[in-house]
């Protein structure tokens, strides 16, 4: 306590309030029970003192005139705009009455709980959904674009997630002598400085910089590290996994594969089948009768004999044996047939084969010499890092997109080294949102998660990942099959703003429901349809805990705001209403539980804020492969079928998909559609970063919006002058699917093919009520995107490579 | 008496606009009016036909580079929240030194 009366408390940072993915240290300045001023904390590892322009802005936030601060019950017609404050013992009773109407005339089921992005929320709405019954938890973005493809596709290939080690898990950061600066990072489409994602803060960046890493930086926008990188690669959206494979196209052919690495640590040596119509592994139950379905077959370079990697004893069953990295052989199975044989390794390098810098050229727009140049330069780095970024998810081919840029951090052994791609799990063990199926504070039997929907369109959506499938979600509320869909439980979200591809169908999907409730901090144009709605407390207003991935950290309450209440509170009282024994009668009790991995009690988190995973745990780099931490039998190797990195995956295989990437055109371009393209003929992208705002939110807070008044539409001077559009004026983006107005910025940074839209836009200064929604449907874009284009494993959307056209408004 | 003076190392501002925020909140400006920086954005076209995007934090007439916070001891808010860590205040004097280690810096200063 200072003279003045002013209390300084530390505390950590996630949602809502910066609306960001959270992780930094601030000092929150309290008088009167009133923040009054928010600071970084220079003690904390992630941001050492500094504090981004939505943090710094919390004042205004929680003490908005706008935020809901009571709950709401709606008196008038959906979407009306007439609503009525009622008690939060009202609101509960009104909603345990509603939904447990549904729950006995439907099944839990047909209740959606409808989560945003990554913010504190994947617990808590998941222990909701299931202590109500249902396994229907979604996030409603389109084939689930956001990070979950990456993610899936990391933990099918390592057994485990990767990000860039910016020293995030020391403590002394890049001072500590175990860490390395990149010498070469790849920036795979992310404007770092404009925001910080997937638990990444995007100014360790700069910090690196200084420190004497260089750029190489894939976007077809010429983002500030861009123009400061040694090498931009331009590329057309959505041709990643073309752009990919091209590197490693150079990298094999030029000798650039760390041999070592690969020959120890993945499948390549391990066989597979080429009689079929896609290559499948040959397995140990296909040679021998009694064989075991999950145990590979190599073949022996010194006996010349084929040989058994048992996926359990993580060894073959051979001494002395050395395995054929190349090959092509015949061999016969159990059932006395012959059949072909390659290795892994043979295989991926035929694939490989076809992806030239010149014909990767035709497809990406990125010259040949670039590409090798690029190549060459991450291949020879010591380390060299990789940071990838949302347009990996949103296309449809996000599975072999993925599995190609993941492995270039394996085909160069830049995994889980200092300064390269480490291996990133929650600190500590402590699961406070999953991010796999595993993990969640409750569960359901097998016969209610079997009701998830998508569950069986879609294998990985059944294997990896807990969230119901979006875009078949949509089509069951309209098609009521096989199951009729009756209620959503809105918590982060605004789908019409922000999360909704086809935003149009999602409003007739909501209006169509019994019963809609939504928890936010300021009306939207998504709680404007609900029938109750919710007040939520910001992060400075409620106790919570991160893990995601380090530190390990406590959110503290600080002041009360009101009625407002956490999402967790919230959460946690309807849990108790809708299922018997429930097992926690309090926030404390529940994170004590949450925490038992760590050994510690919340109490004891909260005393130090935030902590470091020690050295030697699974959850602190580094090279844990070789040290026996990645594998619950405490074996070498990773946490895959087979223990090994797999560059052909077993997992894909097993889904049906093809087991090594591959480019897929995007669905609409000119080669896909070109009697579309003739109409439409500028790629439209979508969803780049505005630093003062996240996603749908803080367009009402003072101090941001003046950074920016209005949503842009990025357009080349070139492609500006061919249609008449000058700077600053309004044009029309249109296309097959809708229309919006927005001002043009003509800029070079985009590319003269491509125009950009900004996503999220709304206007809370405009009336709420419909038709208008505050604007919504005169800038949303997501009006010319679809719903239903996911890809082929349930994932990926076309969000950033849709077809569009651009005209000067009338007016 | 001893002249004060802001070192912006620009090279790496990203534009951010941390600094205008962490203006407003310190002083409690209101939005609409310029509060004690403004961060500039140049996008260019060189001659070589590279693109270039140089961002440069203007401090203007309502910038007192936080005497009351250096008093007690405290760096203005500006340079505690940068989040590139480019700005550096200090004596005049000092922050000349510190040109040369500098790859590209302008050095600001009030008369």
């Amino acid at each position: 306590m200072k003279n003045d009366g002013v209390k300084i408390i530390k505390t950590t940072t996630w949602s809502p309030g910066p609306g960001c993915h959270g992780g930094c240290g601030i000092l929150v300045h309290v008088k009167d029970n009133k923040v009054i001023k928010v600071e970084g904390d220079p003690d904390h590892p992630w941001n050492q003192g500094r504090l981004c322009s939505r943090c710094l802005s919390m004042t205004q936030y929680m003490y908005h005139k706008d935020r809901l601060r009571k709950p709401l019950k709606r008196v008038g017609e959906r979407g009306e705009g007439k609503f009525e404050e009622i008690s939060w013992d009202e609101a509960f009773d009104l909603i345990e009455e509603k939904m447990k109407k549904i729950r006995t005339d439907y099944g839990a089921e047909s209740v959606i709980f409808h989560q945003g992005t990554g913010r504190d929320i994947g617990g808590w709405i998941s222990m909701l959904a299931y202590a109500y019954g249902s396994p229907n938890w979604m996030f409603g973005l389109s084939g689930i674009s956001c990070y979950t493809p990456r993610l899936m596709m990391m933990s099918i290939t390592q057994g485990d997630f990767a990000v860039v080690d910016a020293s995030q898990w020391l403590e002394k950061r890049y001072d500590d002598p175990e860490y390395k600066i990149p010498e070469i990072a790849i920036i795979w489409g992310q404007n770092l400085p404009a925001t910080c994602p997937d638990g990444f803060f995007g100014h360790w960046y700069v910090d690196l910089m200084k420190r004497g890493t260089e750029f190489i930086v894939i976007d077809p926008r010429c983002t500030w590290i861009a123009s400061r990188a040694k090498i931009w690669l331009q590329l057309r959206p959505g041709t990643d996994a073309a752009l990919a494979l091209g590197f490693i196209h150079v990298i094999i052919k030029e000798n650039l594969v760390n041999m070592d690495f690969v020959e120890k640590w993945t499948n390549s040596p391990h066989l597979v089948r080429t009689d079929g119509k896609i290559p499948i592994f040959l397995k140990e139950k296909d040679i021998k009768k009694d064989g075991s379905d999950l145990n590979f077959v190599a073949h022996d370079a010194v006996s010349g004999d084929f040989m058994v990697w048992d996926s359990t004893a993580q060894a073959y069953d051979k001494t002395g044996a050395k395995p054929s990295m190349d090959g092509a052989f015949t061999i016969t199975l159990a059932d006395g047939s012959k059949v072909p044989v390659k290795t892994v390794w043979t295989l991926y390098k035929e694939n490989a084969e076809q992806y030239t810098p010149e014909k990767v050229e035709d497809i990406t727009w990125v010259p040949a010499d670039k590409i090798r140049q690029a190549a060459r330069m991450y291949a020879n780095a010591k380390p060299g890092a990789l940071h990838w970024g949302l347009p990996i998810d949103t296309i449809p081919s996000t599975v072999p997109t993925s599995q190609a840029i993941n492995h270039l951090w394996c085909l160069t052994g830049n995994l889980d080294n200092p300064g390269g791609n480490a291996i990133a799990r929650y600190a500590f063990d402590v699961v406070t949102y999953p991010y796999h199926s595993g993990g969640a504070i409750l569960s359901l039997p097998p016969e209610v998660m079997n009701k998830r929907i998508g569950i069986h369109d879609y294998g990985c959506i059944k294997d990896f990942r807990a969230w119901a499938q979006p875009d078949k979600v949509l089509e069951q509320i309209f098609s009521g099959s096989p199951y009729p869909i009756k209620g959503m439980w809105i918590q982060t979200a605004n789908p019409i703003a922000c999360t909704g591809m086809e935003p149009q169908k999602w409003h007739k999907a909501i209006k169509k429901l019994d019963f809609t409730v939504c928890v936010d901090l300021f009306m939207t144009p998504t709680a404007m349809l609900c029938d109750v709605i919710l007040p939520a407390a910001t992060f400075l207003e409620k106790d919570s805990l991160k893990a995601w991935w380090v530190p390990l950290q406590a959110i503290k309450k600080v002041v009360e705001v009101e009625e407002c209440k956490s999402d967790i509170e919230i959460n946690l009282e309807l849990c108790k209403r809708f299922m018997k024994d429930f097992p926690f009668p309090n926030t404390q009790v529940l994170f004590d539980s949450l925490l038992k991995s760590a050994g510690i009690t919340y109490k004891e988190l909260v005393d130090n804020t935030w902590m470091l995973p020690p050295k030697g745990h699974p959850s602190k780099p580094y090279f844990r492969h070789e040290r026996g931490l990645l594998r619950p039998d405490k074996k070498q190797g990773f946490r895959t079928p087979s223990g090994k990195i797999e560059l052909f995956s077993s997992w894909l295989e097993k889904w049906g998909l093809d087991p090594l990437p591959y480019h897929e055109e995007p669905p609409y371009s000119h080669i896909s559609t070109p009697d579309l393209f003739k109409e439409y003929p500028l790629i439209l992208a979508t969803g780049r970063r505005m630093g003062p705002f996240f996603h749908s939110e803080h367009r009402q807070i003072p101090w941001l919006r003046e950074q920016q008044k209005d949503p842009v539409l990025e357009i080349h001077p070139d492609t500006a002058l061919k249609y008449g559009i000058e700077h600053g004026e309004k044009v029309c983006v249109e296309n097959w699917l809708g229309k919006i107005t927005v001002k043009a910025l003509v800029t070079p940074v985009i590319h003269p093919n491509v125009v950009m839209a900004e996503h999220g836009w709304w206007f809370p200064e405009k009336k709420g009520s419909e038709p208008e929604l505050f604007g919504v449907w005169d800038v949303n874009v997501n009006q010319l995107i679809p719903m239903g284009h996911e890809g082929k494993a349930g994932l990926g959307s076309p969000i950033k490579s849709m077809l569009c056209k651009v005209y000067k408004a009338k007016g | 008496m001893t002249e004060y003076g802001m070192l912006i190392d620009y090279e790496y501002c990203t534009g951010c606009k941390t600094c205008e925020i962490a203006c407003k909140q310190e002083y409690e400006r209101p939005a609409g009016k310029v509060g004690g920086v403004e961060v500039l954005e140049f996008v260019h076209t060189l001659p070589n036909d590279k693109l270039f995007i140089t961002n440069i934090p203007h401090f203007t007439r309502a910038c007192v580079f936080c005497a009351g916070r250096v008093k007690q001891g405290l760096e203005p808010a500006c340079v505690k929240h940068c989040m590139a860590r480019i700005l550096t205040f200090g004596k005049i004097e000092d922050l000349t030194k510190l040109i040369p280690e500098k790859r590209k810096a302008i050095l600001w200063t009030k008369g």
